[in-house]
């Protein structure tokens, strides 16, 4: 039976700026369940990392959460509680939620370690905060961390400083550092997109065979696809504060159904495939989130375009149990033998590959 | 047969720390590109392909070897002709365009400061109206060209940056990881755009990049980098579909596939040079098919060439 441990239902979120309101999250529905790993993809600005910090507490000033909950299922003294992580107080967050229930890897290791603290010292820090370890054995799990995501000779290594390391080892210890309070939630926040190729396949490695031992809950923000298909069970494509589709990476990655999703496949290098002329790109930029059009926000970009999606933003149709998308395409009055031509999956899409 | 836009000839770039301590960023590194074509230099960080592209532009003194540019050697010292003919034929497009592009500037300012540097220009209309066809040309509208890099998303500062680069009319852009702080769709316009432009203009490009998918799809030929050594090297589709040297091997079979099916189950194939028994030193080039070369002794080759692994 999969068990739910955080379910986010109709999430919005703004900031207030000189030059108006940003909407940046505009009602997300998300489901996050034990031991599975979601992907949430987006370009920047689709409001994906605010979604996840929203999550975790972390809010800057000019921040309003306009509506929304976010709920979270724990267990305690064996009871199940379900608490709205939006109610909590900043002190409440702080000592039972942040790095101890729910953990986060950000995307540049330089600037997320202390340079002037020993690695040593900043795994230690939070067990004897959250876990009331004394510091034998806070060192001694310190060393069994490092150990366990791949760093060699721990125990001399716990004394050096995040300078004298290189950007995969450093990856490697704030990974260590985000799991040493046997969090349930592991928030990466694009967390190999400051690191090269071959070492982030060996960090994505090290993340999921971590999810698979320790059996905990995984939400990836990128926008590399790659590494989506490399790491995620679940996925949600979000454009424009939106989730514009979600499920299952098999069905998100073999059978899109959203036109902005088909433009995130292709526009995607194929390295198998022969050298083609040009590169498949989604017109246009991404829309001003101060003041957004009628409509669906993606419809200027998106080729096929009803006259709908101008002048109101589709709901979700769910396309199965698991996996839905937003867009008037799959509306039952939408000619569907049109919608299957289109649909670049089933190859027959023809030739202009060029906006 | 013409003669090759850049040849670089054993080119060997350190860089003493202490007195016992040199950092050999560039060991030995030879290459050449043609006129109007596009080089893709890859490897991970710390293999040296950046330092590659500032020694050739200059930003560097090379330690050893000779650079020839457009017939002229560009290692040595500069006389203040070839300087200037230098600085205005060989251009650079930086990776992160809001870090090289003056906040304080107008984007027509900015664009147009190389024009000013070298007097390219008589008249202030002439100046204006080369800004203006650059900016066309970018696909940026003339009422940007009083804005600030701040207005602008990351996708058109770097466009601002490939114009500022492209108005001098180089015959060589040395592009270090263009596209690596950009979004996935904004990368490809961005590729899409530096190809269309190479057509039209006939530039070359050195593309410096990690992005081996991204490299493919760009480049006429490749050159693989790892600690300083040029270790394969040869035209793209010889690199793809042959390659050699198990670095190059595990490098493209790092790549991940967005297709779940297969990437769920693929592991990357490792590579570790301290424990391969390989040392960069011993080996020397050796043509395995028309220009595809690598760097091997002569048993390393053998070994080599015999297998056939399949890095997919």
């Amino acid at each position: 039976m999969r068990q739910k441990c955080l379910e986010i239902r109709d999430l919005q979120i703004s900031f207030e700026t000189s030059a108006g309101m940003v909407r940046a999250v505009r009602g997300i529905d998300l489901d996050l369940y034990k031991g599975e790993a979601l992907a949430i993809v987006g370009e920047s600005g689709s409001g994906k990392s605010v979604t996840v910090k929203a999550i975790m507490g972390i809010a800057s000033s000019n921040q309003k959460t306009e509506a929304g909950t976010i709920l979270y299922t724990y267990e305690q003294d064996g009871q199940s509680v379900t608490k709205d992580l939006l109610k909590m107080s900043p002190a409440e967050m702080r000592s039972r939620i942040k790095g101890t229930k729910i953990a986060m890897v950000f995307q540049d290791p330089m600037t997320s370690l202390d340079p002037t603290m020993t690695i040593g010292m900043q795994l230690m820090e939070g067990m004897i905060r959250h876990l009331k370890l004394d510091k034998k054995a806070a060192k001694k799990r310190a060393i069994e961390l490092l150990e366990m995501v791949g760093i060699t000779d721990a125990a001399k290594r716990i004394k050096n400083y995040p300078h004298q390391l290189s950007g995969g080892m450093r990856q490697r210890v704030v990974i260590a550092i985000a799991l040493s309070c046997n969090p349930e939630i592991l928030i990466c926040d694009e967390p190999t997109t400051a690191l090269d190729v071959t070492i982030q396949a060996k960090i994505l490695e090290l993340i999921a065979d971590i999810q698979k031992r320790l059996g905990i809950a995984i939400i990836y923000i990128t926008h590399d696809l790659g590494v989506v298909a490399k790491v995620a069970d679940h996925v949600a494509v979000m454009y424009a504060g939106r989730i514009v589709e979600k499920g299952t990476a098999e069905e998100v990655f073999l059978d899109p159904r959203h036109p902005y999703t088909w433009g995130l496949m292709e526009s995607v290098p194929d390295i198998t495939a022969e050298k083609t002329k040009r590169l498949y790109t989604i017109p246009g930029t991404p829309p001003n989130m101060i003041d957004l059009p009628d409509g669906d926000p993606f419809a200027v970009r998106n080729r096929y375009a009803l006259k709908a999606d101008f002048i109101e933003e589709p709901p979700m149709f769910p396309i199965s149990g698991t996996h839905a998308a937003a867009t008037w395409l799959l509306d039952p009055r939408t000619p569907q033998d049109v919608v299957e031509q289109m649909n670049p999956s089933n190859g027959t899409r023809g030739g202009n590959r060029d906006e | 047969m013409s003669e090759p836009l850049l040849v670089v000839e054993n080119l060997k770039q350190y860089f003493k720390i202490s007195k016992n301590y040199t950092v050999k960023a560039v060991d030995g590194v030879s290459f050449h590109i043609d006129p109007g074509e596009t080089y893709g230099l890859v490897g991970e960080s710390g293999s040296g392909k950046s330092t590659i592209g500032r020694s050739i532009i200059r930003l560097y003194d090379p330690t050893e070897g000779t650079i020839r540019f457009d017939g002229r050697d560009i290692s040595g010292r500069l006389d203040p002709e070839s300087r200037s003919y230098l600085r205005t034929k060989m251009q650079m497009i930086f990776q992160d365009p809001m870090a090289c592009l003056n906040p304080r500037k107008k984007v027509s300012d900015i664009i147009g400061q190389g024009l000013d540097i070298h007097h390219l220009y008589k008249t202030r209309e002439e100046r204006t109206e080369k800004i203006e066809r650059i900016m066309r040309k970018i696909g940026l509208a003339k009422e940007h060209a009083n804005r600030y890099p701040h207005q602008f998303s990351g996708g058109q500062r770097q466009r601002i940056g490939i114009a500022r680069a492209l108005i001098m009319q180089p015959k060589l852009v040395i592009a270090d990881e263009p596209i690596s702080a950009l979004d996935v769709s904004i990368q490809a316009q961005v590729v899409n755009l530096m190809k269309d432009l190479q057509e039209e203009l006939g530039v070359a490009y050195l593309f410096i990049a990690h992005d081996l998918s991204m490299v493919k799809y760009i480049s006429d030929r490749i050159g693989v980098l790892h600690l300083g050594h040029l270790v394969e090297s040869g035209t793209t589709e010889e690199i793809f579909d042959n390659p050699i040297h198990p670095y190059t091997i595990s490098l493209l079979s790092a790549i991940p596939v967005p297709n779940p099916a297969i990437e769920k189950n693929r592991k990357a194939i490792e590579y570790h040079y301290e424990t391969s028994g390989i040392d960069y030193t011993k080996g020397e080039p050796r043509t395995v098919s028309g220009t595809h070369r690598v760097l091997a002794t002569e048993e390393e080759f053998k070994e080599w060439t015999s297998k056939n692994v399949s890095w997919r």
